[in-house]
């Protein structure tokens, strides 16, 4: 195989995004299932949503399961779409560079704030 | 690289240098309007992340907490009248509405191959009426109008 790994990747030319436009479908199309899930739980609920039934919907174990691949899945999908709106308007490098780190930072301290909320339940 | 003939005419080059007074004067079509508010709604829902994570947290954490989070959209906060946040809300739910169904809008294109110009203005119009009118539902709801 020929050597395109570190100071060598291949950044531009074919192939370099499929990774990246698949994860942005497969993330879309599994956080459209979770939003689904969630709402027919919502629409389950007997009477007023209150506390007790809207936390109770994201207590059991299996929806923290699901739940944390969603916050994963969020991250990654948010990532590649604020990356490109960033590649599309910015040119100089040195401003794209800090906003696609501050980009990174969002996303991971938004994603630990909700997991952390998610195993106080 | 292979080597260029000479021009025999130089060609016009296009800057976008009046691109605040040329930009605005574009006739967008209904699918290039779905494309533009698609990305803002990304962007919108991106940068608005934290409060987004920050109201989830308040519901479900404790009867405490959303006890506080229902009295911020009732009784207001900050000296400013419920409503307003209410209206922060219903920005949040189109932005999502209208990220979700163009995205899936997008989905179908691939899926399909629907690529001609009828079904990207049929498609355009209808993600466009289907956000809309699930917003100005949920809103409703929010309102309580029902």
């Amino acid at each position: 195989m020929s050597v395109n790994y570190g100071s060598k990747r291949i950044v531009v030319g074919a192939h370099y995004g499929l990774r990246d436009w698949i994860v942005q479908r497969a993330t879309a199309v599994l956080m459209a299932l979770y939003t689904l899930a969630v709402l027919v739980q919502v629409l389950l609920i007997k009477g007023p949503i209150d506390y007790p039934s809207w936390a109770g919907i994201f207590a059991p174990q299996w929806m923290k399961f699901l739940t944390f691949s969603m916050i994963v899945a969020l991250a990654w999908h948010a990532w590649v779409g604020v990356r490109d709106i960033w590649m599309d308007y910015i040119k100089p490098v040195w401003l794209r560079l800090s906003l696609l780190v501050f980009t990174i930072v969002w996303l991971v301290g938004c994603a630990g704030w909700a997991i952390e909320v998610l195993w106080r339940l | 690289m292979t080597s260029q003939p000479t021009p025999t005419r130089s060609r016009t080059e296009f800057r976008n240098i009046n691109a605040l007074s040329d930009l605005p004067s574009y006739r967008l079509p209904l699918a290039g309007w779905v494309s533009i508010l698609h990305r803002i709604s990304g962007a919108l829902i991106f940068f608005l992340l934290p409060l987004v994570v920050w109201t989830f947290d308040l519901s479900v954490s404790s009867e405490y907490s959303h006890a506080r989070l229902s009295a911020v959209f009732s009784q207001g906060a900050l000296g400013l009248p419920g409503a307003i946040f209410k209206l922060l809300a219903l920005a949040l739910i189109w932005a999502f509405l209208h990220h979700l169904i163009a995205g899936l809008r997008h989905l179908v294109m691939d899926a399909a191959h629907a690529v001609t110009k009828e079904f990207g203005r049929n498609s355009a119009l209808l993600t466009l009426v289907l956000s809309l009118l699930t917003t100005v539902l949920l809103g409703a709801k929010l309102f309580n109008l029902y």
